[in-house]
């Protein structure tokens, strides 16, 4: 029953992540031209640099060899060498993880209880109010992150001083103050999204039948919010927040990248800008991973929540 | 137009069950208009930035390109309705030669997912069984790719460009629009005219082709529109971390990100402007494609 | 409800009277209830029949007030001498105690996402402050009642465990749990399967006598709501044309409408050329033509008389009937479908 959910929805993680590895090393074997100038990026350099080069990727070997290889190191840590800043792919995934990670949960908070609770408000109060918000979220939704971004910056940070336009900040306090835009900009459109699918589903879920049976039992209206819609909307709204602060990760490089944030994100752009082919295929495979365990996250929380999944994948 | 398909043979008395084929057909300016006000404005919208996306560098007052170096982020003067840029080009002229590129990307974006999409789709729904296994686990799998970053795998391996970056949206498109097509195509493969069609002795690629398509296609085209928008912001997006359309090239999202240093300056017009642009058509293409998504759902 | 504000024995538990609700259909205020009055005794079981669009579940719902927002209410509704129109907070609560209503759909009408015990005894604990464990007994033991064996297995599983007639058998044992006087039955069984339908209905007339409750049932089955109700009121188009003892109905009703319905339902051991049917189409409240009797565009003994004013309720042999010709007609409304010589159709 739900154990043969669970399992399914694991090897679907496994198999996707192996998938995704395989295509983020097989950009290797597509680029033009030889291994040697992909990974290089085009740059020239001394002989003893390109035999370590063949020694580490076992240029010499099988493909699929050259794969395995380069899997196995992954998964034990290795992630190559960088070659702009000769330095640890590793290492240097390690000092910039938590920009992006705080970047992401400071936007998902945002989502979360801004997103949802405005959705709630809605939806238990039809009214004026609503329809405004309506058009507002419809408006908002469409604004993408880095247009937020300038937007907020403009106003913000120029006009009115409240928060810097830059740059990550020096102790907890500081970095809440910088990453405070960006985690606006990040979240705005997706804010909207939430907001609007929590709305319909407090408001399908009021009119569902079941709630008239609990009305006629005269449930008092708290117990009734909490335990019969609000626990059957948690089923949508777990699953729309789900996928929006999955899909967070991707957008996070442009946020970072506009705000200049030293984060994953930012740090991806620049090597994809330098061809550190390395570092690109290093910070590729992070962040794919966090996406499809956050996604696999998601599937389960929805067996968690909807005693009637027995198998297959969400039905959207 | 109808086609009725007698079940019995030609020969005897009468046909002992008529089957008909629906067709869709109400012509697009009666769909167009059946999305209501909003949907109406949402498609002169779109109409509008079609237009200036043909003939943007023709109607543009100024040379988009022209750089005047002593004049950077000068504001609103004389026929310079909307001021020079950082380089001091006339926005007003950049924003019309780019929405060119801004609105082709997208449109490539769109065609590319939207044929594979609908030939995986089909082609699932109608073999099923095992090949329809293998198809859902592979769109599955697919998934867990975000666009953007496919898109910027693509730009390390095969440099930094329009064509790298539309094609790798494409590929990441292409499962939604799948998953979507999909289930209209399992709906109506299992619609009665179909086993009468196959009956008949059609055969498969001229059923596909000639009757599931045409049935799905007002989800097709809302889907469509919908993702128009979204292809739209994930390619100015990409345009803008500089790893699409390369400056000094005419683009929105290039032109917010060439104009963004003007901001903390105080000149936030040339770049804001350009925002508004990707918004304004962005919103039309979202209110479109969920009216005409609406509209799908309900003729089923 | 306190002893005190009790109605003296013998009078009805439940008295609606004069009872009319308009309803936002479509911008406009409509109305689904004409007038309609009716009266339930301690222990009694009355069937309301009617089509769809009679507004047999307004009524009830109206009861138990359950209307949808922005419904407009005229008349009474007393029970046990009090109005229930204008209770609120804890005396509502208790009202609702007293009156339990079981619906038509289960699967829709239970929450899938909850188990069933909490199901059944989420009234026990929230309002009656009994502890979960008494309440699970007291449950379990229900199900016993209802034909359902391994209660306290049963009490675990979800909703969608459970089969159509099981989960229906659930929701009356769960109505029954508060220890009601009243139960509103809207078209229990209606969305089950014949063998289904005659266990349930089975269960429900069992426990009805053996806890001594008072019920409404309601039904679109004339013969369904005869076998089981003492007496059977009869709606169209948002009121009650014939109130009438359940034994007679068929035989000897008072309406031409109640004649319609009790001919129409084809009968196994007879065979006829074709099915009988009332020609048009059932209407609702604001359906109807205003000033005239309702049927009267589908009746076969229509006459000018009919379309003068809308008929009142008339008194006769013990029963109500709210036809213009009721007593001409007396004896003469066995099933008659086809129309008489000389109607003006």
């Amino acid at each position: 029953m739900r154990l043969a959910f669970i399992a399914r929805r694991l090897a679907m993680l496994v198999a996707s992540l192996l998938v995704a590895s395989f295509v983020i090393f097989g950009a290797l074997a597509l680029a033009p031209g030889n291994p040697i100038a992909a990974l290089s990026g085009g740059r020239s350099l001394p002989p003893s640099s390109l035999h370590v080069l063949e020694q580490r990727y076992h240029l010499n070997q099988p493909f699929f060899t050259q794969y395995w290889y380069w899997l196995d190191n992954a998964l034990h840590g290795n992630l190559g060498i960088s070659i702009t800043l000769r330095e640890n792919v590793t290492t240097l995934i390690a000092s910039r993880v938590w920009t992006t990670a705080g970047l992401v949960l400071y936007a998902s908070l945002i989502i979360l209880v801004l997103g949802i609770g405005m959705g709630i408000v809605a939806g238990l109060r039809p009214g004026m109010l609503d329809t405004s918000a309506l058009v507002t979220s419809a408006i908002s939704a469409a604004i993408p992150s880095f247009v937020a971004a300038i937007a907020l910056v403009a106003l913000f940070a120029v006009k009115l001083r409240w928060f810097p336009a830059l740059g990550n900040g020096t102790d907890f306090v500081s970095n809440l103050r910088h990453f405070t835009l960006p985690a606006f900009a990040l979240a705005l459109s997706s804010l909207a999204i939430v907001a609007r699918v929590t709305r319909s589903a407090i408001r399908e879920e009021a009119d569902r039948e079941h709630v008239q049976t609990a009305i006629s039992r005269g449930i008092p209206r708290r117990q009734l919010v909490r335990r019969h819609i609000l626990r059957n909307a948690a089923i949508p709204i777990t699953t729309i927040s789900g996928i929006t602060i999955a899909s967070l990760i991707a957008v996070a490089a442009v946020v970072e990248t506009a705000f200049s944030l030293n984060g994953l994100g930012a740090y991806l752009v620049t090597s994809a800008q330098n061809k550190d082919l390395a570092v690109v295929q290093g910070i590729s495979l992070v962040l794919v991973t966090a996406f499809v365990v956050i996604n696999v996250a998601v599937d389960l929380a929805y067996a968690v929540l909807d005693p009637r999944v027995a198998l297959g994948s969400r039905a959207q | 137009m109808s086609e009725l398909m007698p079940l019995a043979r030609a020969g005897d008395a009468a046909p002992l069950v008529t089957v008909q084929a629906p067709r869709g057909g109400r012509g697009a300016v009666g769909l167009l208009r059946a999305t209501g006000t909003a949907g109406m404005a949402s498609a002169v919208v779109i109409a509008i930035a079609t237009t200036v996306a043909v003939i943007g560098s023709l109607i543009a007052p100024f040379s988009p390109t022209l750089v005047h170096p002593a004049l950077p982020f000068v504001g609103p003067t004389g026929a310079h309705v909307l001021g020079f840029d950082v380089e001091g080009r006339d926005v007003l002229s950049r924003l019309l030669a780019g929405a060119t590129s801004s609105m082709l990307g997208p449109l490539a974006v769109v065609l590319g997912s939207l044929l594979a999409g609908t030939m995986f789709a089909v082609i699932a729904a109608w073999r099923r069984g095992l090949i329809d296994a293998v198809i859902s686990s592979g769109l599955d799998i697919l998934f867990a790719f975000p666009g953007i970053l496919l898109a910027v795998l693509a730009a390390a391996v095969f440099g930094a460009g329009l064509p790298a970056a539309a094609i790798s949206l494409a590929i990441a498109y292409m499962p939604y629009v799948a998953r979507v097509l999909r289930g209209a195509a399992l709906k109506e493969r299992s619609q009665p005219y179909v086993a009468a069609l196959e009956v008949q002795g059609a055969s498969a690629t001229t059923i596909c082709l000639r009757h599931i398509v045409p049935n799905i296609m007002p989800l097709m085209v809302a889907q469509a529109t919908i993702l128009f928008g979204y292809a739209m912001v994930d390619l100015a997006a990409i345009s803008f971390i500089g790893l699409g359309v390369q400056p000094p090239a005419p683009n929105w999202g290039v032109m917010i990100s060439e104009n963004q240093v003007g901001i903390p300056q105080g000149y936030p017009l040339p770049a804001l402007a350009a925002g508004a642009c990707i918004v304004a058509v962005v919103i039309a293409f979202n209110v479109l494609g969920e009216r005409l998504f609406e509209q799908a759902q309900g003729s089923r | 409800m306190d002893a005190a504000a009790a109605a003296p024995p013998g009078s009805p538990l439940l008295e609606v009277e004069g009872l009319t609700v308009r309803l936002q259909v479509e911008g406009a205020q409509r109305a689904v209830l004409r007038d309609v009055s009716l009266s339930i005794s301690p222990g009694e079981a009355v069937g309301l029949v009617g089509e769809s669009g009679s507004g047999k579940s307004m009524t009830a719902r109206a009861i138990d007030r359950l209307l949808p927002r922005g419904a407009q209410v005229e008349g009474t509704i007393s029970y046990d001498g009090t109005d229930v129109m204008s209770l609120s907070g804890a005396a509502m609560r208790g009202y609702r105690k007293q009156v339990a209503m079981i619906f038509q759909d289960p699967r829709a009408h239970v929450n899938p996402v909850r188990r069933v015990g909490d199901f059944m005894t989420e009234a026990l604990r929230t309002n009656l402050g009994v502890p979960p464990a008494e309440a699970a007994r007291r449950a379990a033991d229900m199900l016993g009642q209802v034909g359902i064996a391994d209660g306290q297995r049963r009490l675990r599983q979800y909703p969608h465990e459970l089969s159509g007639g099981m989960l229906q058998r659930v929701m009356i044992a769960a109505s029954l749990l508060t220890e009601p006087k009243l139960l509103l039955a809207d078209e229990p069984t209606t969305a089950l399967d014949v063998t289904t339908q005659a266990e349930v209905m089975a269960i429900l007339d069992d426990l009805r006598r053996e806890f001594g409750l008072a019920m409404l049932f309601i039904t679109h089955d004339l013969e369904l709501a005869a076998a089981i109700c003492d007496r059977t009121a009869v709606m169209y188009a948002g009121q009650i044309v014939e109130v009438r003892q359940s034994t007679l109905l068929h035989d000897d009703p008072l309406h031409p409408y109640t004649a319609a319905l009790a001919a129409a339902r084809p009968d196994i051991a007879q065979t006829t050329p074709r099915l009988a049917a009332i020609p048009g189409r059932p209407l609702s409240a604001f359906e109807a033509p205003e000033g005239e009797c309702a049927f009267a565009p589908r009746c076969p003994h229509v006459r000018d008389i009919c379309r003068a004013e809308t008929p009142e309720l008339i008194g006769l042999d013990g029963g109500l009937s709210r036809c213009a010709r009721a007593i001409e007609l007396r004896g003469q409304l066995t099933a008659s479908l086809a129309p008489h010589g000389d109607s003006d159709g």
